[in-house]
């Protein structure tokens, strides 16, 4: 089958590999009809995440067809239509029992580096380094997907893919940013980053309640999508002070909430590792902490911040001391997907919400490395990458 | 009692071979299953090999006592006979290694019903003291560089079989890495075109 695999920094490139099988008895393999590239994967392919191998299969985003199940799965069958989480959960531990779902105890075979490095380990994830289990990625032909019981939900054939895609990630992950948000009627939500899981995050809040959602980002072609989801926006480059401007947007409370989604991502084995890349990565962590600084600083008092943007390591200067003198309540973390993949279905069939309107680019596999680098220089108003694993040729 | 003045000779033996390196590894899971479930399988000491990499196989000869057989290089085995020395059903189970044989070795593994319903919670302990010499080598290369991890991976194994039934791996999965394995497996997979590929529908 053909795959896209990681060499190294800045490249990735489509590969002929061998088909998966079936490796364990809850394996199913599915044949992919649609996957995507996420914004975290340029994380990735900027070199940022450490214990990925050379030719490993990127690819966290994917949908398709069940061609083949393991003896103990018995809830999906040969020809059902799915869409599979990024994470992979088994099912049967207290983190899943309890619906903390990305925190499985089962499914990463490397544990023992999460452990070390963050106390506990985390479920393993498809295509995202050998740290989260070096399971191979969806953006391929094929996919092998461990626990297929659990994970993947059956889509009704008749949806057209592009509308369900992306309940395999952003679209649930800035939901529960927006859920942990305890969103009263009217209440002001700000939302720093308008990337798709920003996107879905203005939109998840309304859909929850929020009066107004103020949106913050620096791409005129990501605040016009939010502005069409009736965000009202602000281009921080144009805004000499974000704090003052939220404020008087607020009657000078701030907002009742502030989503994060942009994370910060700092990597590496163990602790010395951590402090020495956020070292040498001094300016871009600054840049990005910047955020969480903001957020904290701008919410009213007794307000809830909301971080989906990725954090990894350790974080330098945050206001803690703010977040305490405010009575703030602070929630993260990766995406319980099962909690929201059934729910947010049905919101895609009820006609709620058409989460194909964030897609600027619809390309073929073989078309991926090219938009990689597209994607991540935000070049051409690029906002989300879909590709269609078995279309031939290159677009223009 | 009887296990502390076991474990005071067990330190004696220890301090009686310097050159190999003893091994320690203590270790606590949360297991989402009753008590007795747990104990049940751990108590059948053959079902061990399925979750610890090192061991080939454990076979049980009487009540108490069992036939261990260890992994080693070039196809080669070490083995010795175990004794369990004390035991309360679904409370614990200790063993030790009786004497003459290649490996002393002594474990323990306590349960307790975790806080919330239909769970364990174990404490494992194991001790291995290698001998020395030619036995000892092998039973060194066996373990590797760092045997008190392999160890607490073949825990943390037990803990995945009970709960998922299965062990979470991705040995078999394909890459596009270049190791000669992969370059054979992609001449064959170019050579014949895959049967999914010819059974499934090209998408619109």
């Amino acid at each position: 089958m053909k795959a896209l695999c990681w060499f190294g920094k800045k490249d990735v490139r489509v590969e002929t590999v061998p088909d998966p099988q079936i490796l364990n008895p809850r394996d199913a393999i599915v044949r992919i009809t649609r996957t995507a590239i996420c914004g975290s994967d340029l994380h990735l392919y900027d070199g940022y995440i450490p214990t990925l191998e050379q030719g490993d299969i990127l690819g966290h985003e994917f949908m398709g067809e069940v061609v083949e199940v393991g003896r103990e799965v018995k809830k999906l069958k040969v020809g059902d239509k799915v869409v599979v989480p990024f994470t992979i959960c088994c099912g049967q531990c207290y983190f899943c029992k309890n619906e903390l779902w990305s925190a499985c105890d089962n499914t990463n075979p490397n544990a023992h580096v999460l452990e070390a490095l963050n106390g506990h380990n985390a479920a393993g994830l498809f295509g995202y380094s050998h740290m989260y289990g070096g399971y191979a990625g969806g953006q391929a032909q094929y996919v092998r997907v461990p626990m297929a019981d659990v994970g993947p939900i059956q889509v009704p054939n008749d949806i057209p893919d592009e509308k369900v895609l992306f309940l395999s990630d952003i679209f649930p992950t800035g939901y529960q940013a927006a859920e942990a948000c305890d969103i009263k009627p009217g209440q002001v939500v700000a939302v720093w980053g308008c990337g798709p899981v920003g996107q879905f995050a203005i939109r998840s809040a309304f859909m929850l309640g929020a009066g107004r959602v103020i949106a913050i980002d620096r791409f005129p072609e990501r605040l016009q999508l939010a502005a069409r989801a009736n965000a009202e926006v602000i281009n921080y480059e144009e805004t000499p002070d974000l704090i003052e401007t939220l404020k008087t947007m607020t009657g000078g409370r701030g907002p009742d909430a502030c989503i994060d989604a942009v994370g910060m991502e700092a990597h590496g084995h163990s602790v010395d590792a951590y402090i020495d890349e956020t070292k040498q990565a001094l300016k871009l962590t600054f840049d990005r902490a910047m955020v969480l600084r903001q957020a904290m600083q701008v919410c009213r008092k007794g307000g809830i911040v909301s971080i989906p943007g990725v954090y990894g390591g350790f974080l330098d200067k945050v206001p803690f001391g703010s977040a305490f003198a405010k009575g703030l309540t602070l929630k993260m973390g990766q995406t319980h997907m099962l909690r929201y993949m059934k729910p947010l279905l049905e919101r895609i069939q009820n006609s709620e919400i058409d989460p194909s309107e964030i897609i600027s680019h619809r390309v073929t596999l073989q078309d991926a490395p090219r938009m990689y680098d597209v994607f991540c220089k935000k070049e051409d108003h690029c906002t989300k990458v879909v590709l269609d694993p078995w279309a031939d040729g290159l677009a223009a | 009692m009887a296990a502390a003045g076991g474990l005071l000779v067990f330190q004696g033996f220890r301090e009686s071979h310097k050159t190999a390196r003893p091994i320690h590894v203590e270790r606590s899971f949360t297991i989402s299953k009753p008590v007795g479930e747990v104990f049940n399988f751990w108590r059948n000491f053959e079902n061990l090999p399925k979750f610890m990499r090192h061991l080939n196989t454990v076979e049980v000869t009487d009540q108490t006592r069992s036939h261990w057989e260890a992994r080693a290089p070039l196809g080669t085995s070490i083995s010795w006979e175990a004794q369990i020395t004390d035991e309360r059903e679904n409370d614990y189970i200790l063993w030790e290694s009786l004497p003459g044989g290649a490996v002393e070795h002594r474990g323990s593994i306590q349960f307790r019903n975790a806080p919330f319903a239909d769970a364990t919670e174990v404490i494992v302990s194991l001790d291995y003291r290698p001998p020395v010499g030619k036995v000892g080598a092998l039973f060194a290369r066996l373990f590797g560089e760092n045997p008190e991890r392999q160890i607490r991976e073949d825990l943390r194994r037990f803990k995945q079989l009970m709960e998922a039934g299965e062990i979470p791996t991705i040995e078999g999965q394909p890459s596009g890495r270049r190791s000669p394995f992969v370059r054979m497996m992609h001449a064959a997979s170019a050579e014949r075109t895959s049967v999914r590929e010819r059974t499934s529908p090209v998408s619109a």
